[in-house]
């Protein structure tokens, strides 16, 4: 594997108001690996995402402590927030299709980012399209309403507009709790896919996927890392530390 | 199966109970207004002629048009809203989507709901003070209008920042998380999809303005100013002018001899502007809704 650290993280905090939810956890993610995140309900993965990107400033009160280093820079002190946040693409649990058209939600960053080229946008738009599995259904009515699509549908335009501003880190936050689980594997499929030129964060309630997909797999519980490991001794019979064994397998309550 | 059970028929007639009284309510809304309505049109109809819109009153209110006084009404409306439409929109926007949860914001919009309460004849007071004698700019439409718009401001204000609040927070976080600006979001997202609820906010407001007396009373507006000639301009800024609500109140109770159907027809028209306006903002709210993206 490719040993280049994209994403650094040491120490991070983070409380909104006097509620510690991150109590300072450290980890690596490496160029080009998928990482798969899991861990209960309020364990902090969300917010851990948001602090990379950090869109974690739009929350009233939150504060964050420690470094998160993304290519070796603090974001923290990025000159160009919005180009950090171009670099790293974000999959929000649910789908989210602006109130545009299909063509429009994909070319909304690309154009927020100062591209005007017509030819460029088209090719652009249908490229990001190809990559989430949505052009074949909308290639005919690109001028849709993307609120007009179904769930999954909307999820993939969701993905496609993620990829649209030509990411480097693909953030997924279990994007999969709103759609069927064929729409599921299809999106699994294009994963793998992605991850041969991107590195990809994989949140996800289901450790099933994480299994699937994840190179490596970090179990967050309570704000704290419990452990972080190869995928397949995180999943094995004897994992380092008991608790993952028991959340793994479902016996966690 | 499906036998009628104690319960079951107690819940019908609940539903009956229910249904008749916000009905009753409803009726108790609408009859008055329709009555109210019908009564002055019907008492004002045969004052109502081409020569009551378009001439000068004569001795001393009793006789003769109102044609200034529906221009100084007009010219109210458009000056205010002039105003306080921009300042309002963009204050609003300011509190709903920049500033940031703290004490001084609390206070700005504590200060905002309470000051759409203010009773208007204290922003009469205020904007004589302030417009007419602090700044010198005289009785006039300009003061009048002022004092208007900072009346109407706080309640722009506060329907624009619900029509802002009715977009789902989700839509921005998507822009924010692909790199877009706060105001390329606002301009990209929030505002086309609230600009039909704050064009309604705005626009009701003037149907506000057009029927207000005691604030436009102390600041600019006479009992008695005609209109000579009929440029496009047919009263200056700095002029005092009529109004119609001012009319109405001076042909009632100051104009001794003045026949009955007069006021009534001076009501009407009155009604018949802030309807009109009212419309428009219907008329503009379809049509926006028809473009609503979700």
């Amino acid at each position: 594997m490719n040993a280049r650290k994209k994403i650094e993280v040491s120490g991070l905090r983070l409380s909104f108001g006097d509620k510690e939810v991150l109590h300072g956890i450290s980890f690596d993610v490496y160029a080009g690996e998928i990482l798969g995140v899991i861990g209960p309900a309020q364990s902090g993965k969300t917010s851990l995402l948001r602090c990379i990107n950090r869109t974690i400033e739009f929350t009233p009160g939150a504060r964050v402590g420690g470094r998160i280093a993304v290519d070796g820079q603090d974001v923290q002190h990025v000159k160009d927030v919005h180009g950090l946040r171009r670099k790293i693409g974000m999959v929000a649990p649910l789908p989210v299709g602006l109130p545009l058209s299909i063509y429009d939600n994909v070319a909304f960053a690309p154009r927020a980012a100062g591209a005007r080229d017509r030819a460029w946008l088209d090719g652009h738009v249908e490229q990001c399209l190809r990559q989430a599995a949505l052009w074949d259904e909308v290639k005919e009515r690109l001028d849709v309403l993307g609120t007009k699509l179904s769930g999954g549908q909307q999820q993939r335009l969701t993905i496609a507009r993620a990829l649209s501003h030509q990411p480097e880190i693909l953030c997924l936050d279990e994007f999969s709790i709103a759609i069927d689980p064929v729409t599921t594997m299809r999106i699994e499929d294009v994963l793998k896919e992605l991850s041969r030129d991107m590195t990809i964060v994989l949140v996800t309630n289901l450790v099933q996927q994480a299994r699937r997909l994840a190179a490596r797999t970090l179990f967050l519980w309570n704000g704290h890392i419990v452990e972080l490991d190869r995928t397949e001794v995180v999943f094995s019979d004897s994992p380092g530390d008991r608790r993952t064994y028991e959340y793994v397998n479902g016996i966690f309550g | 199966m499906f036998t009628e059970t104690l319960t079951g028929r107690k819940k019908q007639r609940h539903e009956r109970v229910a249904r008749m009284f916000f009905g009753l309510m409803t009726a108790a809304m609408v009859i008055p207004l329709l009555l109210i309505v019908g009564f002055v049109v019907f008492k004002g109809a045969p004052a109502m002629t081409w020569e009551f819109f378009s001439t000068n009153p004569r001795r001393g209110g009793t006789a003769g048009g109102i044609w200034p006084a529906l221009v100084g009404t007009l010219y109210l409306i458009l000056v205010s809203l002039c105003i306080s439409a921009p300042i309002g929109v963009l204050a609003a926007v300011y509190l709903n989507e920049y500033a940031k949860e703290n004490w001084f914001t609390r206070i700005v919009n504590l200060a905002v709901v309470n000051l759409a309460g203010v009773p208007s004849i204290v922003h009469g007071l205020f904007g004589l003070g302030a417009f007419v004698y602090a700044l010198h700019f005289g009785k006039s439409i300009l003061a009048a209008a002022l004092t208007l718009a900072i009346m109407t401001l706080p309640v722009i204000i506060a329907s624009t920042k619900e029509a802002l609040a009715s977009v789902p927070r989700s839509f921005r976080e998507a822009c924010w998380n692909v790199g877009a600006s706060r105001w390329q979001t606002i301009w990209r997202i929030v505002l086309p999809n609230s600009i039909s609820g704050i064009l309604t906010g705005v626009i009701l407001q003037v149907s506000r303005t057009a029927g207000e007396t005691a604030p436009v009373m102390l600041t600019g507006v006479a009992t008695f100013k005609a209109i000579e000639g009929g440029g496009l301009f047919l009263y200056d800024l700095r002029e005092q002018c009529m109004a119609l609500s001012m009319h109405l109140f001076y042909v009632r109770t100051q104009a001794s001899g003045a026949p009955e159907e007069l006021s009534y027809a001076i009501a009407a028209t009155l009604l018949g502007v802030v309807l009109l306006v009212n419309t428009t903002a219907i008329c503009f709210r379809v049509f926006l809704r028809a473009r609503k993206k979700w």
